[in-house]
């Protein structure tokens, strides 16, 4: 069965061309897939410039990949008949960072929730369309009273994402890719906003990639994380393990620099250590993460590691497991 | 036991706007011991980065700072004439700014920015002085020396953060503001520039004001918590005990909200908004969203009290 929206060994390089010779590399070689049969959550966890976004756009058929295919039903999104994009639009939703962008300062906010409705054909009066509507913006905690009849600016930055939210609820797709969808809003709000996600797939069955630069929310919503470094996978599996026993030294890294506030060391105490380089170096034909990494191996600046299977469900980028099976071979 | 380095009293800041007068500040009192790391936590409207800029007297109109006082060590630096607080600026109270990175001129080279403080208050030193001067800066915040002769495109954000944090201590300032100084950094190089902040006041045995909604953060480097609340303090208490055992609903709510890697999928978000400044509610301004509210709140506002040793609270309840 071919999955509902997957991304085959997809690679988008910018830029390029006449005038510079080497295009910037935002996603590198790339595989996702996301089923139809079980309602799954994927996180895609990554710091700025690690390509999140460019994955974003690619599975939203905004973008085309330089290689590989983005297949939706097993179609591939490049050349897709015209006839067909309705319905991926209805099953694709987007939520994005900013929800202010999603709305037009001109229209009364009930206009997005009105025009899914109306488009997708959802409720068979205005009464039924309009009942649909207060019951999706219940869902999302917010009053229906309250919030119909105002202008997107006479809403908190969290409030918009909520009602983004509930028009996901009403259109009730099979995939939302949610991009950086609480890194706008307060600590308080973010937890009611990822609640509301978690009711989206847990209650009517969407898939969600949550993409994030924020592990802690991708471990606590997400079944699978994957860890994306200067545009490659650095790590894959399942949300726990990547969490609690990070393989890659990158995602050791990251997991080592949440701050928790009930747990860890105090920092600041020590004095400052030499300053490693805080960015991808221009590594060319090796590991990215080769000049910030404590294992660093000669095989590492020269060719960049496949994905390694460390265990079962799990993919780690790095010679440290090259004893284990790659990717290809299992 | 010395005094405070220091005081902040009854500090009041309002935005004045053609629908009235803002409240961003509204009568904050706390005080700063010598070496002590303070965290002024809050969300977004709270008046924490408003407070970090009346510290520096860095309020831009339509904002006025309405009353209070900010005594450093004798001088209250509110009573000070503009010429008067441009000299104590950076030489004993200095900022390192949100989004600080944004803040270097792009056309100038790290040392000519670094230059430009260091001569606006100490006029006899030397061009050859300078670069030693300089090139020691940058080291102590782990930067090699060569930084000096890059210009700001050159360097990433975590650099450009550590460049500004020389910056903040090139006059050996008594006490340091940094207004969220790693909001738009990642986790990993996050930790290089607190770890590097700290570091550097330890040094100078500076005091520090670490302005952040990052509660997780702060439990990893302040001594004392100051949590903020519609332009008040609503609890202030030593960081370990105001997370393990907070005694305001708010605080309540505003620690079970952050995320933990134990337990998965249980949120508890705080319902509600937070309220209009313009015409806070009565009372408590947190008592709408108070789930402990009862007939006191809505008419009596609580004052900040001492409730244990060290704990302050303002709520009711104790």
């Amino acid at each position: 069965m071919p999955s509902l929206l997957e991304a085959r060994r997809v690679t988008k390089i910018f830029g390029g061309g006449l005038l510079r010779r080497r295009g910037t590399v935002a996603l590198d070689d790339l595989s996702l897939a996301v089923h139809d049969d079980r309602p799954s959550i994927t996180a895609i966890a990554g710091e700025s410039g690690s390509g999140k976004t460019t994955l974003a756009r690619l599975l939203l058929g905004i973008i085309h990949p330089t290689s590989g295919t983005i297949l939706y039903r097993g179609r591939n999104l490049h050349g897709m008949a015209r006839a067909e994009w309705p319905t991926f639009r209805r099953d694709v939703q987007a939520i994005l960072q900013d929800p202010f962008e999603a709305f037009n300062p001109f229209y009364r906010v009930d206009h997005v929730l009105t025009t899914a409705v109306a488009k997708f054909r959802l409720a068979a009066s205005v009464a039924e369309g309009h009942a649909l509507i207060e019951h999706a913006l219940r869902q999302v905690g917010l009053r229906p009273e309250e919030t119909l009849g105002r202008y997107p600016h006479q809403l908190s930055g969290g409030q918009r994402q909520r009602v983004m939210v509930a028009r996901a609820m009403l259109i009730r797709p099979r995939v939302i890719i949610a991009d950086e969808p609480v890194s706008m809003v307060d600590a308080s709000l973010r937890a009611t906003i990822l609640e509301s996600l978690l009711a989206l797939n847990r209650a009517l069955g969407s898939s969600i990639v949550y993409i994030t630069h924020d592990l802690t929310t991708a471990y606590q919503v997400s079944d699978r994380i994957l860890v994306l470094y200067a545009g490659s996978v650095a790590e894959s599996g399942d949300a726990d393990a990547v969490i609690k026993r990070p393989q890659h030294p990158y995602t050791q890294l990251l997991v080592e620099s949440i701050p928790l506030a009930r747990s860890g060391s105090r920092w600041g105490q020590s004095s400052a250590r030499t300053a490693a380089r805080d960015a991808p170096g221009d590594t060319a034909g090796g590991c990215k993460f080769a000049d910030r990494c404590p294992h660093v191996m000669a095989v590492c600046r020269r060719t960049p590691p496949p994905l390694f299977h460390t265990e079962e469900r799990r993919a780690v980028a790095c010679y440290l497991y090259q004893d284990a099976p790659t990717a290809g071979s299992s | 036991m010395t005094g405070p380095v220091l005081s902040v009293e009854a500090l009041r800041v309002a935005y004045h706007t053609p629908a009235g007068a803002v409240r961003a500040v509204d009568g904050v009192s706390f005080s700063l011991r010598e070496g002590e790391r303070f965290g002024l936590a809050g969300e977004s409207g709270s008046g924490k980065s408003t407070t970090a800029l009346a510290l520096m007297r860095l309020i831009k109109a339509p904002g006025r700072i309405e009353g209070g006082r900010v005594l450093l060590g004798d001088t209250d630096l509110l009573a000070l004439t503009d010429r008067e607080m441009r000299r104590v600026r950076f030489a004993q109270i200095s900022l390192v700014p949100q989004g600080a990175m944004n803040s270097l001129n792009p056309v100038l080279r790290i040392r000519d920015q670094l230059a430009d403080t260091i001569a606006a208050h100490d006029t006899r030193v030397s061009g050859g002085d300078l670069d030693t001067r300089i090139g020691g800066l940058l080291e102590a915040v782990g930067l090699d020396r060569d930084v000096m002769w890059m210009h700001p495109h050159e360097l990433s954000g975590g650099m450009k953060q550590r460049v500004c944090i020389a910056m903040a201590i090139s006059l050996r300032p008594k006490v340091i503001v940094a207004d969220e100084p790693t909001s738009a950094l990642d986790v990993v190089v996050q930790r290089q520039v607190i770890e590097t902040l700290g570091a550097a006041q330890r040094r100078l045995g500076a005091s520090i004001i670490l302005v952040g909604h990052d509660v997780g953060l702060m439990a990893r480097f302040v001594d004392r918590i100051g949590v903020m609340y519609a332009g008040r303090l609503v609890e202030v208490g030593p960081v370990g005990d105001v997370i393990a055992d907070p005694l305001h609903p708010y605080t309540q709510l505003l620690i079970a909200s952050v995320p933990d890697l134990e337990s998965k999928g249980v949120f508890k978000g705080i319902s509600g908004l937070t309220p209009s400044l313009l015409s806070p509610p009565p009372g408590c301004p947190f008592h709408p969203r108070c789930p402990k509210v009862f007939e006191r709140c809505p008419v009596d506002e609580p004052a900040l009290r001492e409730v244990k040793p060290g704990r302050w609270v303002s709520c009711h309840l104790y």
